[in-house]
């Protein structure tokens, strides 16, 4: 348990690589956002077996970390985290699909494989990325520029109250765990009948505490609407930026360069 | 300004569940005064400190702030002239930076963005957090956090000042810092408090409470000797008042007059 809540305290890490200065955290947020929403929609729109048309795709992720300095190991790290899931997912083709799709020599790789190793790689480009937008512009931004975008303002104070308690829930689930595991001796997993009574503890808790909150946010003037001041400009770069990133996506998602690439050298080398 | 004046008129509060809150309890606070209410746990001084900004409404009784009477309708005068601190500033600072959540009062006031970036900065300097202003609040120090909660409330420039066990878990530094912060200060103030030393050092009047009624309201320097009504209200004297625990003797004390 201390670990996963080490996990979420590391969490924190990330708005401070967000206070960094680059040109890539110089970007308007809106623009941030949307180039990586639209590098998610295109790496997702691939057809289930495309690995090399996938592999240029990573070119956008690297760049952006080499500009804006970022820990690649750390956010690889972070993306390892949710991996489980995409192998849950994909887990099943290799049984599923066995159809020989393709020869590396001798060896022959079924369809299965093929389309696992592509969910896998999908999940590394789309979870790097969206790494990438909040490790260089701050989950506060962002909830800001979402706010900008139209989207609907609950759905963005949950969001920014999500990403401010979940520290003190963490926090105070970890104080409980603690507490049990010092007095049940038995080191070993907790037992259902110790777990449930304390999720509901822990329920209690966090209602009590969104009471206090929401008398706090009430004796300042909460109305129903939340307010931030955060100035946003798009300027040339920020133009510069977006249509030359959607530009290149649509090249990749149109031109395969890997395999033109390859052909290009296997002409070349007789 | 009279919007100083608090005055609470026989006032009555039950829970919900049955449990009674407070029972008969009426004070009259003036402008400028700093008064200390002090009581055994469950004595009913959060109870009573949320009646002063109506976030509870009392069963019987009635409030005054300044001129006007609380009421549900003018809720929006009366918490912009009392300035709430709660005890614990996690429950308070709930936006996403420092900056935010100091800003937070200033915005739902309508201010102007410029008036508003000037509100803030002013607080913070208030407090002497300034250099915090881009920090989210989870990653502050119990210490930075209770004056980032300060200054949210300093930000919407309040006359009364309301705050609910301000020294508590903080670490005898940023304890007495804050008692030096809040002595500057010099706004109406009412402090709920466990601290009896705090109170000696910021208030000049104290109201004890027991069982949800006033039991004594006076000079705290007359009430913190009288060990007979402390110990009938539950409490002890404040430390610097009790005999030295090393040579056995009482120790020479001052207190402010």
């Amino acid at each position: 348990m201390g670990h996963i809540s080490q996990q979420f305290f590391d969490l924190g890490y990330l708005d401070t690589l967000a206070s960094g200065d680059s040109p890539v955290h110089r970007l308007d947020p809106r623009v941030k956002l949307i180039t990586t929403l639209a590098f998610i929609a295109t790496v997702v729109s691939f057809d289930k077996y495309s690995i090399s048309g996938l592999i240029p795709f990573a070119i956008f992720p690297a760049v952006q970390i080499s500009i804006a300095g970022l820990p690649a190991g750390y956010l690889l790290k972070k993306v390892l985290w949710v991996s489980p899931f995409a192998v849950l997912v994909g887990i099943f083709n290799p049984l599923i699909d066995q159809d020989i799709l393709l020869h590396i020599g001798s060896i022959g790789i079924s369809g299965g494989w093929v389309s696992f190793s592509s969910i896998l790689i999908r999940c590394l480009l789309t979870v790097t990325s969206a790494l990438i937008l909040i490790a260089s512009t701050g989950f506060d931004t962002l909830c800001a520029a979402l706010q900008r975008l139209g989207v609907p303002r609950p759905f963005v104070v949950q969001l920014m109250f999500l990403y401010r308690y979940i520290f003190v829930l963490m926090d105070e689930a970890t104080r409980m765990v603690r507490a049990v595991s010092l007095r049940s001796f038995n080191s070993g997993a907790m037992h259902f009948r110790i777990f449930v009574p304390m999720m509901g503890h822990l329920l209690l808790r966090t209602l009590d505490r969104s009471q206090r909150i929401h008398l706090a946010m009430k004796c300042r003037g909460f109305d129903g609407h939340i307010r931030v001041i955060r100035f946003m400009k798009i300027r040339s770069t920020d133009i510069f930026f977006a249509t030359g990133c959607l530009t290149f996506f649509i090249v990749l998602k149109y031109c395969n360069i890997s395999y033109e690439l390859g052909h290009l050298i296997t002409r070349l080398i007789p | 300004m009279s919007h100083h004046i608090i005055q609470a008129q026989d006032l009555y509060y039950t829970y919900p569940d049955g449990t009674m809150g407070l029972n008969g309890v009426s004070f009259r606070i003036i402008h400028g005064e700093s008064v200390a209410l002090v009581g055994a746990n469950g004595a009913g001084k959060s109870t009573l400190l949320l009646h002063l900004n109506g976030s509870l409404n009392p069963t019987k009784g009635k409030i005054r702030i300044g001129d006007i009477p609380l009421t549900p309708k003018n809720l929006k005068t009366v918490r912009r002239s009392v300035g709430m601190v709660f005890q614990d500033p996690d429950d308070q600072l709930f936006m996403p930076t420092v900056f935010d959540d100091v800003a937070f009062g200033p915005l739902n006031l309508g201010l102007s963005v410029t008036e508003v970036e000037h509100n803030v900065m002013q607080a913070l300097e208030t407090v002497g957090v300034s250099h915090l202003k881009k920090r989210p609040p989870f990653k502050l120090s119990g210490g930075e956090k209770r004056s980032v909660a300060i200054a949210a409330v300093l930000a919407v420039s309040p006359d009364i000042l309301v705050m609910d066990e301000p020294s508590s878990n903080l670490d005898p530094r940023s304890r007495s810092r804050l008692i030096k912060l809040l002595s500057a200060f010099q706004h109406t103030k009412i402090i709920a408090t466990h601290d009896l030393d705090l109170a000696m050092d910021l208030c000049e009047r104290t109201i004890v409470l027991h069982q949800g009624a006033i039991t004594a309201d006076g000079l705290t320097r007359d009430i913190f000797q009288d060990e007979a009504l402390l110990s009938r209200s539950g409490l002890e004297k404040p430390l610097r008042l009790q005999g030295c625990p090393i040579c056995g003797q009482r120790t020479e004390f001052q207190l402010r007059a």
